[in-house]
């Protein structure tokens, strides 16, 4: 039992990062159309922001600074790469997927080049180092903390979404990008906005990726942005609870494999993965295909 | 046209016959090889610039010729390379029964997976096949250490090796085989994209719905072509094993995946030479950058400057973004494109490598 309560919990704080990384991009991929994946680059770089803000500021001020520090680091870079990238690319789709992969690959070099290759230790405050006992089962506290931020996140987004003009804008662009346009609104704000959003969750996700881990190191984002892939593909594109409940399935997953042999986890999110696409009829926007 | 189209295999012929007498020449050529070139040192950075180009044409195959984007290619790389060090080192098969299986086990793990990720179409394919890409990535570098050997690779046992491919003095039999290699991939790509499923995999990648009304299925001809790509860059990986004298888990990588793609839009997807082009600068920049890093006169400079020079990819990365944006078409493409500046004429349209949606 105990294993099992550790095992859930665990499972669903990994789901945590993956549903921050994964809403971003399924958001950008439902209103845009671009994959993008310079995703993982914002994550890397949220976390190391966070980590060097921690580093000077230390204890539990050090660390809710560096989370806002990510967040605003994660958000600064994707508005810049909308600017700078996707924008000139408005009317060549493949291109603007393809400018995202020559980031993905850059930023995390020019980051090893800066920082070295090997992972940088972070150091946790002494009360998020500790665990909680639940049910027997002693879980460090951190799980927790990523658990309520996802949270929070999602009924954030779903708020957003729901209640709010600009929501509607994106909700409605989701659906149908050149009607949103006809209608005389601009849609390039609300790309622009998107991208600054996902870059947020990203810049988020990588401090407390780095905090869960215990340390930064540049090949963090890509590892985490594969992972937010599949959960992308498995909670149709564009949907914020989708990506939320298929965030908590592959982790839940991959955790209880890894239980059972150590290499497990990934192998059978992929499958997994493939069952899904096998047993699916329809495309990956949720439409008839 | 029928002229213009014998003057490319006659072109063809000529860049391959000057290729195979490198390993002969004695030119040398200084600040862009560190010795003659028939010293093994060259003869050994050139045939991985034939590999790699090899690589990059079996990928545009899928992306240029068909207009699937997969981040799968380096699976197939890794299977050859893989399957056949395991073979050889642990199976005590020969070299070459073990590359036949290896290729084998290719063609079936090809079938197997393409027929289940070319279920979802466009970037969903793209995703789909890098999840898939970095399981393996994960079981190589940790699955297994006994047979993979993990982070470290894992060298080809000595006695499997034939003399005449052991050893600094044969370098040039390694270079031929990387030659043979290239050319083999350049007439499977090339007599493919003249025969009537190329034309039917460069309709697709134009226009998909198009092919489904003439009642021909899509799905088929992807999947044709996936094969194809896969077994070509299985036998990649296995004269890239002979190359190097062991596996190396790079191959198994994302980045090594998502580099086949710059290589092949650095060059020109689905032109002609392009991927080819693309292929052999991308080996040549990468390595030649990677020693110019261990030089002393990068060494003198300061850190801000150094830390991105020892980093290719960074460099390379960053390249490709540049392409993108300001010079679709890559490499091959900017003769056109200087011709297109000069004259009124736009070749725009011409080198759009096509929608993936």
């Amino acid at each position: 039992m105990t294993t099992v309560v550790l095992l859930t919990i665990t499972g669903l704080g990994v789901a945590a990062l993956y549903f921050l990384v994964a809403s971003g991009l399924s958001l950008i991929f439902g209103l845009m159309d671009v994959l993008n994946f310079a995703h993982g680059a914002f994550v890397t770089i949220g976390g190391y922001v966070g980590w060097s803000v921690a580093n000077a500021v230390g204890g539990t001020p050090g660390l809710v600074l560096s989370c806002v520090a990510a967040i605003a680091a994660g958000a600064g870079v994707a508005t810049l790469t909308e600017l700078v990238v996707i924008r000139p690319l408005y009317r060549r789709p493949l291109d603007q997927v393809l400018a995202t992969v020559g980031l993905g690959l850059a930023i995390p070099a020019a980051i090893q080049a800066g920082w070295g290759g090997d992972a940088r230790t972070w150091n946790v405050p002494a009360w998020l180092s500790g665990t909680v006992t639940v049910a027997g089962a002693h879980i460090p506290a951190i799980r927790f903390i990523l658990i309520v931020v996802a949270i929070v996140v999602l009924i954030g987004l779903a708020t957003f979404l729901a209640r709010t003009r600009a929501g509607l804008v994106v909700r409605a662009g989701v659906e149908n990008r050149d009607m949103v346009g006809a209608l005389g609104i601009d849609v390039r704000i609300a790309f622009t906005g998107m991208f600054a959003l996902g870059g947020a969750a990203a810049g988020l996700a990588g401090a407390l990726d780095g905090v869960y881990q215990g340390s930064v190191s540049p090949g963090d984002g890509t590892s985490l942005l594969i992972f937010a892939f599949v959960v992308v593909v498995l909670g149709r594109m564009g949907s914020i609870v989708g990506t939320a409940v298929a965030a908590a399935v592959v982790g839940l997953v991959q955790q209880f494999a890894n239980y059972v042999s150590a290499n497990l986890g990934s192998l059978s999110v992929v499958i997994l993965l493939a069952i899904v696409l096998l047993a699916r009829r329809r495309n990956l926007v949720g439409r008839p295909a | 046209m029928t002229f213009l189209r014998r003057s490319w295999w006659l072109h063809a012929l000529v860049v391959a016959a000057l290729l195979a007498a490198i390993p002969y020449s004695t030119i040398t050529l200084p600040g862009v090889f560190d010795g003659p070139f028939n010293s093994p040192g060259v003869d050994q950075l050139l045939a991985v610039c034939l590999v790699f180009a090899g690589l990059s044409i079996s990928y545009d195959l899928m992306f240029g010729y068909t207009g699937i984007l997969s981040f799968g290619h380096g699976m197939y790389v890794t299977v050859g390379m893989y399957a056949t060090t395991i073979l050889v080192n642990h199976a005590g098969f020969g070299l070459w029964t073990s590359a036949a299986i290896g290729l084998a086990g290719a063609v079936i793990a090809a079938v197997a997976l393409g027929a289940v990720a070319l279920r979802v179409s466009g970037i969903g394919f793209a995703m789909v096949t890098l999840a898939f890409g970095q399981a393996l990535s994960i079981l190589v570098l940790s699955g297994s250490p006994q047979l993979t050997g993990g982070e470290q690779g894992q060298a080809l046992r000595d006695d499997a090796v034939p003399s005449a491919l052991a050893g600094v003095l044969n370098t040039p039999h390694l270079y031929w085989i990387a030659w043979a290699y290239l050319g083999a991939c350049v007439a499977v790509v090339w007599g493919i994209s003249a025969s009537m499923p190329g034309k039917v995999m460069r309709a697709l990648r134009d226009n998909e719905r198009r092919v489904e009304v003439l009642g021909l299925n899509p799905y088929l001809f992807k999947l044709l072509s996936f094969v194809i790509a896969s077994v070509l860059a299985a036998a990649g990986g296995v004269v890239y094993l002979l190359l190097l004298g062991g596996a190396t888990p790079t191959v198994s990588t994302s980045d090594f995946a998502l580099a086949l793609l710059v290589m092949v839009v650095l060059g020109g997807s689905g032109r002609r030479w392009g991927a080819i082009v693309g292929g052999a600068v991308y080996a040549y920049a990468s390595q030649s950058l990677t020693r110019l890093s261990g030089s002393s006169g990068v060494a003198a400079l300061p850190g801000v400057v150094r830390g991105p020079l020892e980093q290719p990819l960074f460099l390379l990365g960053l390249a490709f973004v540049v392409i993108v944006l300001f010079v679709p078409g890559g490499i091959t493409g900017l003769p056109a494109r200087l011709r297109a500046m000069s004259g009124a004429r736009s070749v725009e349209k011409e080198m759009s490598p096509g929608d993936l949606r």
